[in-house]
């Protein structure tokens, strides 16, 4: 039984890895890639490999589903753009769905499930019309998260379409507002590169940086390893494409207050996927690298969420960076009051 | 974390490996599970886990807790007395969720000459009693929860599991099939009482042929015995309402669907017992080309 989530980066880093595994051992493989929703990117990088016949359909699964995920995407993404069409906005995809529009690297088996767009923050009350107008409805009508939605995050409560049972997360900028670094939206938008769908996704450095902030300055590191491959994908294929990609990389780092983000972040991918980074850009090892990688490969060959310890001190972290002390403590007493 | 006793289950075209905090579902599911062919190799499909809600709940009240590779956010936890339902449903949940290789009806479905009989419908409509007793009586039990409907060929894949018997079905079946082949009596589940039988060994040994689907039906327990055609759309947009990877599987989805409703004999079946449904099922059987 495996206690780490260790085989699944070897595979994903170096394919051939998996010949050494045993049936039991592809078990544990398959539950952890699912687990952390690697499946699918697993399926493709395995695909010159010869698996045991007993894994091949398992695979195969894998790439249809996430193929169709990437044909739902994208017709998620288009509905989106023919309801905001009369605003005549700038929407840029975010995450998954931006991977798969610009067929990315990153993109590739990847699993999609909400769809993630930007817009001006001045744009938002018109946005929120229009997607009410087209079908979207309130996930969460509680009027505590409602507001403290409007008034402390980087986003709209979510909405859900009545129809397609799908997720929208409008965002205005890449960071909750309560978080230390406030990286600079605006220039993100101006930034912006068209697809031939007159959709926009993020130009590569600030598309690099928006992955980093949502897994090292957001949230609990759940699901990190999967976040930390898309790194690893976009790093690796800006790198290749734009001679002066660490330049630029560093110079809109500083402007959206990332650097130190960055610079974890690329020591992580490095460590985890041998991805290659200019060592500038990574800095020195420091201690707390360890926790990082003891978190982001906290799962078992079960499946299941293991080192409990580690992950509730990323889970106060995750809090901690949202938000203030004072601030924290109300949120938390008024969430407990109301059960 | 605690330790997960294990045993690997395969069932048609599926591998189960199913881990449990607890050995009790385990000890049932190889006890009931004892014909089936042997998977030792590690391979499996999917794993399922059975573990307790909460650390505490492994002694205290034990409470089971479904999940696995596949799992839904709000499955409500079961006694430790009805681990085996557990396990059940969570084999129930991989396929749903997870499988991709077949179009998955919500049927029973059985076999004669070659030729598969499908029966499907909501909870109590009667379909696994009734693939019960075709499968003492002559026809050989495919399974009673998921036809496996092939996208390629057209073909039902056998997928026979233990047949799950609810209330009033469980001593209808006494009357005919012997003690050995019954699980323990789950009383009071959230589906009321629950007790399984083991396939006939034939059915089992016969796991892996395939049968054409010649008739599909939905029986309605509890009116006057009554025949009725339904409409191709109503039994298209119905099927998709049984399926659980209709929309998973996007257009493959669609084309096994309209074949198979362009193909096979429908009809909605109104019975009052097991043998005015046999009497039907006989009448229609014949009459088949």
């Amino acid at each position: 039984m495996m206690h780490n989530a260790q085989s699944l980066v070897d595979a994903l880093r170096a394919p051939d890895t998996v010949l050494a595994l045993d049936g039991a051992g592809w078990t544990d493989l398959i539950s952890i890639a699912r687990a952390e929703s690697l499946i699918g990117s697993l399926a493709h990088r395995l695909a010159d490999i010869e698996v045991p016949v007993q894994v091949e359909p398992i695979l195969k699964d894998a790439i249809q589903a996430t193929d169709l995920a990437r044909q739902q995407a994208i017709w998620e993404a288009d509905s989106a753009r023919r309801a905001l069409a009369p605003l005549n906005c700038k929407t840029v995809l975010m995450k998954g769905t931006a991977y798969v529009a610009a067929n990315l690297d990153a993109g590739i088996g990847r699993s999609i499930g909400d769809l993630d767009i930007m817009v001006a923050r001045d744009q938002l009350p018109a946005v929120e019309e229009l997607l009410l107008d087209a079908g979207w409805e309130w996930v969460k009508p509680d009027p505590y998260d409602d507001q403290y939605y409007r008034d402390h995050m980087h986003e709209l409560p979510p909405l859900i379409h009545r129809e397609r049972d799908r997720m929208i997360d409008v965002h205005h900028t890449t960071l909750p507002l309560t978080a230390a670094p406030t990286p600079n939206a605006s220039a993100m938008l101006n930034a912006a590169v068209k697809l031939d769908s007159d959709l926009y996704v993020m130009a590569p450095a600030d598309m690099l940086l928006h992955s980093i902030a949502h897994l090292f300055a957001d949230g609990d590191l759940a699901g990190g390893l999967r976040n930390l491959w898309d790194i690893d994908r976009l790093v690796r294929q800006f790198a290749e494409q734009e001679e002066d990609f660490w330049t630029k990389l560093g110079t809109r780092a500083k402007l959206h207050q990332l650097e130190r983000h960055l610079k974890r972040a690329l020591r992580m991918a490095a460590r985890l996927y041998g991805t290659p980074v200019c060592e500038g850009r990574a800095g020195k090892a420091k201690f707390a690298d360890f926790l990082y990688v003891r978190r982001l490969l906290a799962r078992d060959g079960w499946g299941r969420e293991n080192r409990k310890f580690t992950r509730q001190a990323f889970y106060i972290r995750s809090h901690w960076l949202r938000m203030p002390p004072l601030m924290l403590t109300r949120h938390l007493w008024t969430k407990w009051r109301k059960g | 974390m605690a330790q997960l006793h294990h045993l690997y289950l395969a069932v048609g075209p599926a591998r189960f490996r199913v881990a449990s905090t607890w050995r009790q579902p385990l000890d049932q599911l190889a006890a009931l599970y004892k014909d089936y062919p042997a998977s030792q190799d590690g391979y499996a499909d999917f794993t399922v886990r059975l573990e307790p809600e909460k650390p505490w709940r492994r002694y205290i009240r034990p409470s089971v807790h479904i999940s696995g590779d596949y799992w839904l956010p709000d499955a409500a936890p079961l006694p430790l007395n009805q681990s085996l339902l557990a396990a059940e449903m969570g084999m129930n949940l991989q396929m749903a969720l997870g499988w991709r290789r077949h179009l998955l009806l919500h049927a029973s479905s059985v076999e004669k000459d070659g030729k598969a009989l499908l029966m499907t419908g909501l909870s109590g409509s009667g379909k696994s009693t009734l693939s019960a007793m075709l499968a003492e009586k002559g026809w050989r039990f495919m399974g009673d929860e998921f036809a496996l409907l092939n996208p390629d060929t057209g073909m039902v894949h056998s997928f026979p599991r233990l047949i799950s018997l609810k209330n009033e079905a469980i001593a209808a079946m006494q009357a005919i099939v012997p003690d050995n082949r019954f699980g323990p009596l789950m009383k009071d589940t959230p589906k009321g009482d629950i007790r399984h039988i083991v396939p006939p060994l034939d059915s089992v040994n016969k796991m892996a042929s395939t049968a054409k689907p010649a008739l599909l039906l939905f029986p309605r327990f509890g009116y006057d015995p009554a025949l009725r055609d339904m409409g191709k759309s109503e039994i298209f947009v119905r099927l998709t309402q049984a399926s659980t990877n209709y929309v998973a599987l996007g257009e493959t989805g669609f084309r096994a669907l309209t074949k198979f409703v362009d193909t096979v004999a429908v009809k909605a079946m109104d019975y009052q017992s097991g043998a005015q449904a046999e009497e039907l099922i006989d009448g229609l059987w014949s009459e088949l080309s």
